[in-house]
């Protein structure tokens, strides 16, 4: 079958067969490898992708229920040579270690300061709550995205871009 | 890493057209709407569909929480997300609130679908026990059209429900009345892990008494959907502590629970009783103002 | 960070505050030792990290394994035709195969054997039976279903407890003449000098006796095994993509595994997900790769899902120990005595030097100083997956300091002493350094009291005791759990420690380039800890090039020197020792040179910062950049001294290190449903010199974590059968950020006086010394319920158990 979508802004349309994930048309039929994947089942959130500016697990979409949505993956983060205040965040806070489930953590963290720029601890600890993280321990993460709640709160940055 | 065996997708476009696509594509056809339950299971293979509809697109005509008069109405594409987050929904049944917190996880939450849950019928499923609790009923459409069945007749046991092939679960109805409460508790080994076990509470005040009141029990064991004896022993009572252990008792000398890696049977039993007795107490509180 | 008292923290704790957007805590760049943001966090933030399933090489195919769905049984029969007749399928091979080549078996890294696929009954439940190469991974999975494989079942040995029985089947049968399931016996210290010591204290003091279960737990990094084998028809060279801690142990294992000649291998690690010891083994799929990549003449993938990573590689602990103390009755600990009974699974896949075999278990007397002790294990086979010592362990370090913190506690609840107290006045002291233990290992340094004196200040002790003791009062289960651990990490001295007949010093080459630039080759492999950072900060601070200018090289066996491998926390005990000692190498050549170009002695000279002055006349100077361009410019070197600015080593250790910390936890257990919250988690960490404390304060927040795992919700069982209950995430649960709370730490510096920057590791220190502090603090909580002792991992279902009186449930 033939899907059509965004992905990072880029229209994209592929004959797939049905059954491909989203984790996987992103990963082997796009070339975007940045997207990881870490457990099959929906539980460590290392395949965590936007749709319609929403954190979706990939492993667990189909890349046919996507078809006709946007994606933004973290290739797409980046936008015009300058980082994202979450990406800035995670370097300046040790937010990462191996960097493995670091693309799925930053998207949900981005998610997170669309609806809420300013969260306390709790309210991020909760938002990544679905991710597993085997490196930091969680509070460099924490830490980094408050980072980057603050730097936009001080600098207010058009997010959002795919 | 896991992948589905093959199958054929179609995207339903409206309910109507998700149930002619049923009729067509017969028994070996799936509806998938969020995916986590079902798409987990094709990758382990444990579900082969040959054919996968779709409705996500259904989302406008089915995801929708309406508080009408002295109803709640509840669309099947209804996301975890939009059942937690909504205030209108929170006001009148904050038992969903309670639940939503501890139904896996954002993410998940993001996409997982009230129907979805309720139609999976997974025994460690909160939603259904929550919809137990409140006496909702199930609007199940088919071909010849519509038909209203209770929780208790919506739930036939573990993965098995009253849809029936070429229907689908389109609607939640539950009945909204002055002077009650609701509350749910689940224990879980970890954020985002099924209930270890888990108890949703609804009553509904007369004066100082518990004019009506019902507990949904989740995780310890098969068809306990309207325990009848917990509703009798709560009607008529003045609410106390003594009441709510004795209810409590009542649950866990109905629940049947296995021992498993979530917990033995005699502690899922005990949980029976002590997230029984919380829920109850704190369904009391919200009805009676007191929180 | 939650500093509950400020004033109580040195300055030194700083270096560890919170960066914010106005701060400028990160704009200064150390040149040598400080804080210093990572050079590898560029491209993983942007997604352009390289991990092993983002290798695609043309014409690639895909391998998939097929599983034994039982736990013990012989193979009858295997029929392969079907998924040889699907379209997309290139081959469908078996241990018959492979036993065919010679290549049904391949040695361990305890030189044991593991099948690679099986032959003649499978051993444990999802051993590797045959694997199918197919042009996608989609179609490789499919063809899995084809395989049609007839067993006959075997009855298993599950409970490790019976595995010596005499009716037990046998498991090993393929060993010649292996008539039980006895794997090794092993023991340390002095048995009559330790039952002498224990037959005194039974008239004249006290004895404590505990049994202690450290189940089986899994590493389980995010990103799971795997592999790209592309063997060049042609030129008959391998390249193997892999995930590996190891590269070049695992060169030398291949060529003597497959009969490949060593110069003919070519092992690259690329970034890696995440290793803890799980990527230290050899696995059958890595093998099975190599293989298919040799028969079909193509480039061959093989990536493990998470149940095949969870059920069938290097799993770790896996313990059942029985503690003894002996001690006066005022508290002094006299000697520590423990019987373990070890499940090794199915072969001996221990990681661990060979004449160890029980890893550096022999540590578990712990910080104390003692008169006597004894260990004694049987180490045997189940049905279990095989592997053994992974998962941020020191080599079993983690049980033993598990063991004894452990005891420690149980001793003082039945002295009713404060634990914190018994521990200050069991102290190894700071003059009792290089202190022997009754094992044999000497400890290099440690100064344990202020360590242990800062925590429980930093902890607010005296009120955190107040505060359960009126909580109790009203009912409420609150704990404070204390541990103290000394690690001995760095392995190891050649005399000593050798991995299947390799040893464990590591070699280093550093080339300065003429402009002053420079590229150091490593043979230890980083998986996250920022090894691109920290060992261009060692080499910047012994010869002054930045660390920005200094290309750290690794994973790529072709490029690098030999050395072991990143595992046991050695990657700067031994490696970053050989930094040092390369750096230093180039210094002093350069040095000579400068004395040529500032016409002065080599003794007038002095060095400071990369800059070389005449002693007396400090205007008088070179840069090391200067020199570098002189050593490969066209002028004159001063006489015997050859062009060029390099460098090579290798490093053998004289000792390990011994890192230590102290490990405060504060719990409150909910009465009614026994959950356990987690409130705080101080830990007071020495590793010696640090390079980097931003990457020393993020090493401990992950083995912090780790800890909570294991304590409260992590562990691989198994039904009667054999069948792996924790085949996946949903089952094997990881601890997220709702069950870890903000982490405190802190830190003093103790160098270690044979390491040549004073610099212990920290690898592994926070996963050895939380897990007792947790369930220290959990037994606390539940003192009003007469418990002293309940075995992880310590889930609600558990800890109400403990309190029915009931510390070890089925389940």
């Amino acid at each position: 079958m033939e899907v059509t979508m965004s992905v990072n802004g880029d229209d994209v349309s592929q004959e797939i067969e049905p059954r491909t994930l989203l984790v996987h048309f992103i990963r082997d039929h796009l070339g975007l490898t940045g997207t990881h994947w870490g457990c099959d089942t929906s539980n460590c959130g290392t395949c965590v992708v936007w749709v319609d500016d929403e954190p979706v697990k990939s492993c667990t979409t189909l890349a046919a229920m996507a078809s006709g949505h946007d994606v933004r993956t973290v290739e797409g983060m980046e936008v015009d040579g300058v980082l994202d205040p979450v990406q800035e965040g995670f370097i300046q806070c040790h937010g990462l270690q191996c960097g493995f489930c670091t693309p799925g953590m930053m998207l949900t963290a981005r998610a997170l300061l669309d609806r809420n720029p300013d969260p306390t601890d709790g309210e991020i600890r909760e938002a990544i709550s679905g991710q597993i993280c085997r490196c930091t321990g969680y509070s460099t993460i924490v830490r980094s995205i408050q980072w980057a709640a603050a730097k936009e709160r001080e600098t207010p940055v058009e997010v959002g871009a795919s | 890493m896991q992948v589905p065996a093959p199958f054929e997708y179609e995207r339903a476009t409206s309910v109507d057209h998700a149930i002619a696509l049923m009729e067509r594509l017969g028994d070996e056809a799936r509806l998938v709407a969020g995916g986590h339950s079902l798409i987990p299971m094709m990758k382990l293979r444990l579900a082969t569909p040959e054919y996968l509809i779709d409705i996500n697109d259904l989302a406008s005509e089915l995801g929708y929480i309406r508080v009408e008069g002295d109803e709640v109405r509840i669309g099947a594409m209804t996301r975890h997300r939009e059942l937690l987050e909504s205030n209108d929904l929170a006001a009148v049944l904050p038992i969903f609130r309670d639940a939503e917190k501890v139904i896996a996880d954002p993410v998940v939450r993001n996409r997982g679908t009230l129907g979805g849950s309720l139609c999976q019928a997974d025994p460690s499923e909160d939603l259904s026990a929550v919809c137990d609790a409140i006496g909702a009923s199930c609007v199940i459409r088919g071909r010849s059209g519509e038909r209203v069945v209770s929780m208790h007749d919506f739930h036939r046991g573990p993965y098995e429900t009253a849809v029936a092939d070429g229907e689908m679960l389109t609607e939640v109805r539950v009945p909204i009345r002055p002077h009650s409460g609701s509350a749910y508790h689940k224990v879980e080994r970890r954020a985002g892990d099924w209930a270890v076990a888990s108890a949703g509470a609804a009553v509904t005040m007369d004066g100082d008494v518990i004019a009506d009141g019902r507990v949904g029990l989740c995780a310890v064991g098969p068809n306990l959907t309207n325990i009848e004896p917990i509703s009798a022993a709560l009607s008529g009572q003045a609410p106390s502590e003594d009441l709510y252990a004795t209810v409590g008792q009542i649950a866990a000398d109905n629940a049947t629970p296995s021992t498993d890696t979530r917990g033995t049977a005699a502690y899922k039993t005990h949980l029976a009783k002590e997230l029984t007795i919380r829920s109850l107490r704190k369904a009391v509180a919200r009805a009676t103002g007191q929180e | 960070m939650t500093i509950t008292e400020p004033g109580t923290q040195s300055a030194e704790d700083n270096t560890n505050a919170v960066p914010t957007p106005t701060d400028n805590l990160n704009d200064h760049k150390p040149n040598g030792f400080g804080r210093m943001l990572r050079k590898e966090d560029p491209r993983l933030v942007r997604g352009r990290g390289q991990f092993c399933d983002d290798v695609q090489v043309p014409g690639m195919l895909h391998l998939a394994i097929l599983r034994s769905p039982m736990a013990h049984a012989r193979i009858v029969s295997i029929d392969k035709s079907a998924a040889e007749a699907h379209p997309k399928v290139k081959a469908v091979v078996t241990g018959a195969d492979l036993a065919e080549h010679n290549l049904a078996w391949m040695p361990t890294l305890s030189n044991d054997v593991q099948a690679v696929l099986a032959t003649d009954k499978v051993r444990f439940q999802h051993q590797e039976v045959a694997f199918v190469v197919a042009e996608d991974r989609y179609s490789a999975r499919d063809a899995l279903e084809l395989i049609d494989v007839e067993y006959e079942w075997l009855d298993p040995v599950i409970d490790v407890r019976q595995a010596l029985a005499p009716d037990a089947p046998v498991i090993r049968d393929d060993l010649e003449g292996k008539t039980d399931n006895h794997c090794f016996d092993w023991e340390a210290g002095s048995k009559d000098d330790t039952e002498a010591v224990f037959a005194d204290a039974r008239e004249n003091g006290i004895v404590v006796t505990e049994d202690i279960v450290y189940p089986r737990v899994h590493p389980a990094p995010m990103e799971t095994c795997g592999c790209v084998a592309d063997l060049d028809p042609v030129s008959g060279k391998l390249t193997l993509w892999s995930t590996t801690q190891a590269p070049h142990a695992h060169r030398t294992v291949y060529a003597l595994v497959a009969g490949l000649p060593e110069h003919k291998i070519r092992i690259i690690a690329p970034d890696i997900g995440g290793g803890f010891g799980n990527k230290v083994p050899i696995y059958p799929g890595y093998v099975c790769s190599i293989v298919a990549s040799l028969l079909i003449g193509k480039p061959v993938k093989w990536m493990e899902d998470r149940t095949e990573n969870l059920v069938s590689t290097g799993f770790a602990r896996d313990y059942i120990m029985r503690g003894e103390i002996a001690a006066t009755k005022e508290g002094k600990i006299r000697a520590i005595r423990t019987e373990v009974l070890a499940d090794h699974g199915a072969f001996n896949g221990t990681a661990a030097p060979v004449k160890y075999p029980a890893g550096f278990f022999g540590v578990f007397t712990g910080s104390y100083d003692i008169e006597a002790a004894y260990a004694h294990m049987s180490a045997v086979y189940t049905n279990k997956a095989p592997g053994g010592v992974a998962y941020a362990c020191s080599f079993r370090i983690t049980e033993a300091v598990y063991l004894v913190e452990r005891m420690v506690d149980v001793l003082a609840y039945d002295l009713e002493m404060d634990p914190a107290e018994l521990r200050l006045q069991n102290f190894i002291q700071p003059e009792q350094f290089p202190y022997e233990s009754k094992t044999g290992w000497v400890y290099d340094s440690g100064d344990y009291e202020p360590t242990m004196r800062k925590a429980l200040d930093m902890a607010g002790y005296a009120e955190l005791r107040a505060e359960q003791e009126e909580k109790r009062s009203r009912g409420e289960l609150m704990g404070i759990g204390i541990s103290f651990f000394t690690e001995a990490v760095g392995a190891g001295p050649r005399k000593d420690m050798d991995i299947l007949g390799l040893g464990m010093a590591d070699g280093c080459e550093l080339r300065v380039h003429p402009t002053g630039k420079a590229v150091v080759r490593l043979s230890v492999k980083t998986q996250g800890q920022g090894h691109e950072t920290t060992f261009a900060q060692i080499i910047a601070q012994e010869i002054g090039i930045p660390p920005d200018d200094i290309d750290v090289v690794h994973g790529d066996t072709d490029n690098t020197p030999f050395g072991l491998g990143t595992y046991g926390s050695r990657s700067t005990p031994v490696s970053g020792a050989a930094a040092a000692l390369v750096a230093r190498k180039v210094r002093d050549k350069a040095q000579i040179i400068a004395s040529g170009m500032l016409e002065a002695s080599v003794a007038d000279l002095e060095y400071e910062a990369g800059t070389f002055r005449v002693k007396g006349d400090p205007e008088q100077s070179v840069t090391i950049q200067d020199i570098a361009m002189r050593a490969h410019g066209a002028g004159d070197l001063p006489e015997g001294i050859e062009g060029g600015l390099e460098a090579q080593i290798c490093y053998n250790p004289e000792n390990l290190t011994y890192p230590f910390g102290a490990y405060i936890c504060v719990v409150d257990v909910d009465p009614g449903t026994a959950e356990v919250k987690v409130r705080r988690f101080v830990a007071v960490d020495d590793c010696g010199t640090q390079i980097n404390p931003m990457i020393v304060e993020g090493q401990v927040h992950g083995g912090l974590a780790d800890g909570v795992g294991m304590a409260l919700m992590e562990m691989i069982s198994f039904d009667e059968e054999g069948n792996c209950l924790a085949g996946s995430l949903m089952d094997y649960l990881i601890p997220t950020a709702m069950e870890v709370p903000d982490w405190e730490t802190g830190h003093t510096v103790t160098p270690s006086p044979h390491h040549p920057i004073g610099a212990k590791g920290i690898g592994e220190s926070a996963t050895v010394g939380s897990p007792p502090a947790i369930v220290n603090a959990v037994v606390d909580a539940l003192k009003p319920y007469g418990i002293r002792h309940a075995d992880m991992p310590l889930t609600p279902s558990r800890v109400w158990e403990a309190m029915q009186g009931n510390h070890t449930p089925p389940i």
